[in-house]
C-alpha cells in the first residue's frame, strides 16, 4: 500500500504522540516510587561496606527496606565537605551526587562523606566516581579508624559486560578481596587492582580476567577519588 | 456474498491452537532457529553468554518483548505507511521496551539493576525488528504473538547451550549469581577471580578464552555446523 505524504505525516504525527504520551505517563506514575527505591539501594550499599561489623548475625542483604532506613538514620552521620578538607554546613551528603559534582568546577565541588558508628568503632565511608569501559562505574569504600585499612566496599556501574565487567559488582568475591588491605603508602593512595595477580598483598588485589579495562578504571577511580578525601582525613588525624 | 459468507465461518472454524500455532511455537527452536539458522542476534549471543544466569533474564526479557511488539504490530499492520513502516517497528520496539524499564524500576529495582545493559540490547536486537518485518506485518494478531513467543525461545534456547558450556569451561561454576549458584571447582574462594590458579576436578584449567566473546563465536559456529549435520535441508548448495 503507497501511501500519500499528507496520511504517512498524519500517521507519524498520531504514532508519535501515544508514544509520547504513554512514556510520559508511565514515568510519572512510576517516579516516586522508582526514586525512593534507588535513595534505598544507595543506603543499603553505603551499609554494606561495613557489613563485617555490624554485630552477629546481621547482614544489610536480608535486611528489610525499613530496616536499611532506619539503620542508617540512627547509625551514620553525614558530612559534606569541600576539597580543602572543610565541612560544608547544611547540606546532606545523601544529597549529594557525585555525577553532578564532577561537573562543576574544582573549587565549587563537594564530597560526601558517611560516618558509621558502630559500638566499639567509627567507619569513615567515602564515595569515588570514574570510568570503566562502556561507562560510569562508582563505589563506596569503608575505612575502619586507624585512616588506613579497608573495611569493606561495594562498587556498582551503569553499563559494564555482565560475566565480565560488572563482575565487579555482581561477584561478591571481587569487592570482598579490598577487606583489609591498606590505603596509603607514604601519604598517597597506593591500593589497586593489578592485572594478571597482586604482587604485594598489603596494597594490591587480583584483577578480572576479561575485564582489564574496567579494573584499570577501578583503580584510577579509587586513587583519584580517595585522594580528594586526604585533606579533610590529615585534619581528623591531627 | 454467499462465498464471503462461507469463508468467514471457515475462519471461525480454526482452533485457536491447532496445529499451525504449535508449528509457529516450535519450529523456531529448531528448524528455523533465529540465531544458527537464520543468524539473527548473533551480537547479543556473543556479548553477553558468559554467565548462565544473566543469558536467562535475557532470554525471558527477549521472549516478553518479541511477543508484545509482534502483536502490537501486527494489531495496527493495515494502517501503518509501507514506507515509514521500519520506523514505526522501531519507535514500537523502544517504547514497550522502555514501559517495562520504567515498571520494573518501581516495582522490583534489584532486577532492574541486573538488567540494566540488556534494556538497551533488547532494542536493538536484530531478532525483534526481523520477526515485525518478516511475520507481524502479514499475519493477525494472535499468531504473531505466538511467533514472537517462539522466536524468543528458540534464540534462548541457543543462548542457554552456549552460556553454560562458557561457564563451565572458563570459569567452573553453574548459575553465578543467582540464589542456586553452583560451584563446579570446589572449595576454592577465588575462583570467579583468578581463573588461572583455580582448577576443576584437579586437572582441568580454566579456559580465560571462554571468558571472551570471541569464545562465543567458535561454540556458536559449532552448533550451527552439529544443527546443518542433523538436518541436511538447511545446508545451501547454492
Amino acid at each position: 500500500m503507497e501511501s500519500s505524504n499528507k496520511y504517512i505525516i498524519t500517521f507519524i504525527i498520531i504514532m508519535t504522540v501515544v508514544a509520547a504520551v504513554s512514556l510520559a505517563g508511565m514515568r510519572e506514575l512510576t517516579l516516586a516510587i522508582s526514586t525512593k527505591n534507588e535513595e534505598i539501594f544507595n543506603k543499603r550499599s553505603v551499609l554494606l561496606t561495613v557489613n563485617d561489623y555490624l554485630g552477629k548475625g546481621i547482614n544489610v542483604n536480608n535486611l528489610s527496606d525499613e530496616e536499611v532506613l532506619k539503620m542508617f538514620k540512627n547509625q551514620v552521620e553525614q558530612v559534606v565537605l569541600n576539597l580543602d578538607g572543610e565541612v560544608v554546613p547544611n547540606v546532606l551528603a545523601e544529597k549529594v551526587d557525585l555525577a553532578v559534582e564532577k561537573k562543576k568546577a574544582e573549587v565549587d565541588r563537594l564530597l560526601p562523606l558517611f560516618v558509621f558508628n558502630s559500638e566499639k568503632e567509627k567507619f569513615y565511608i567515602l564515595s569515588v566516581r570514574g570510568s570503566g569501559l562502556w561507562d560510569e562505574i562508582w563505589g563506596n569504600i569503608a575505612v575502619k579508624s586507624d585512616l588506613n585499612t579497608i573495611a569493606g566496599v561495594t562498587f556498582d556501574h551503569k553499563g559494564e559486560t555482565p560475566g565480565l565487567g560488572a563482575e565487579i559488582k555482581d561477584n561478591p568475591s571481587f569487592p570482598g578481596q579490598f577487606i583489609g588491605k591498606q590505603i596509603f603508602k607514604d601519604g598517597e593512595v597506593a591500593v589497586l587492582v593489578r592485572k594478571g595477580g597482586s604482587q604485594d598483598t598489603t596494597y594490591e588485589v587480583d584483577g578480572i580476567s576479561g575485564a582489564t579495562i574496567t579494573c584499570d578504571g577501578v583503580t584510577e577511580m579509587l586513587q583519584r577519588g580517595i585522594a580528594y578525601y586526604l585533606p579533610y582525613l590529615e585534619t581528623i588525624e591531627n | 456474498m454467499a462465498e464471503i459468507l462461507e469463508k468467514v465461518k471457515i475462519e471461525e472454524k480454526e482452533p485457536l491452537f491447532g496445529p499451525k500455532e504449535k508449528k509457529l511455537l516450535l519450529d523456531p527452536l529448531m528448524d528455523v532457529n533465529p540465531i544458527t539458522v537464520q543468524i539473527l542476534g548473533v551480537c547479543s549471543a556473543l556479548a553477553i553468554t558468559s554467565l548462565v544466569y544473566p543469558s536467562v533474564v535475557m532470554a525471558i526479557s527477549v521472549i516478553f518483548v518479541t511477543a508484545f511488539a509482534n502483536l502490537f504490530t501486527s494489531l495496527v499492520r493495515e494502517y501503518i505507511p509501507k514506507q515509514v513502516r521500519m520506523i514505526v517497528q522501531l519507535v514500537i520496539i523502544a517504547t514497550l521496551v522502555t514501559i517495562v524499564e520504567l515498571g520494573l524500576k518501581a516495582l522490583n529495582f534489584p532486577i532492574y539493576k541486573q538488567l540494566s545493559v540488556y534494556i538497551g540490547l533488547i532494542i536493538t536486537n536484530c531478532i525483534v525488528m526481523g520477526r515485525l518485518e518478516a511475520f507481524a506485518m502479514a499475519n493477525k494478531p494472535w499468531r504473531s504473538f505466538l511467533d514472537g513467543i517462539g522466536n524468543g525461545l528458540g534464540y534462548g534456547a541457543i543462548l542457554i547451550i552456549v552460556a553454560i558450556i562458557r561457564e563451565i569451561l572458563g570459569k567452573g561454576t553453574l548459575f553465578a549469581g543467582s540464589p542456586v549458584e553452583i560451584k563446579i571447582i570446589g572449595n576454592n574462594t577465588t575462583y570467579l577471580i583468578d581463573t588461572t590458579t583455580s582448577t576443576m576436578f584437579g586437572w582441568y584449567a580454566n579456559n580465560n578464552l571462554m571468558v571472551l566473546p570471541a569464545a562465543a563465536l567458535f561454540i556458536i559456529g559449532i552448533l550451527i555446523w552439529i544443527h546443518r549435520t542433523i538436518n541436511p535441508k538447511l545446508v545451501d548448495i547454492s
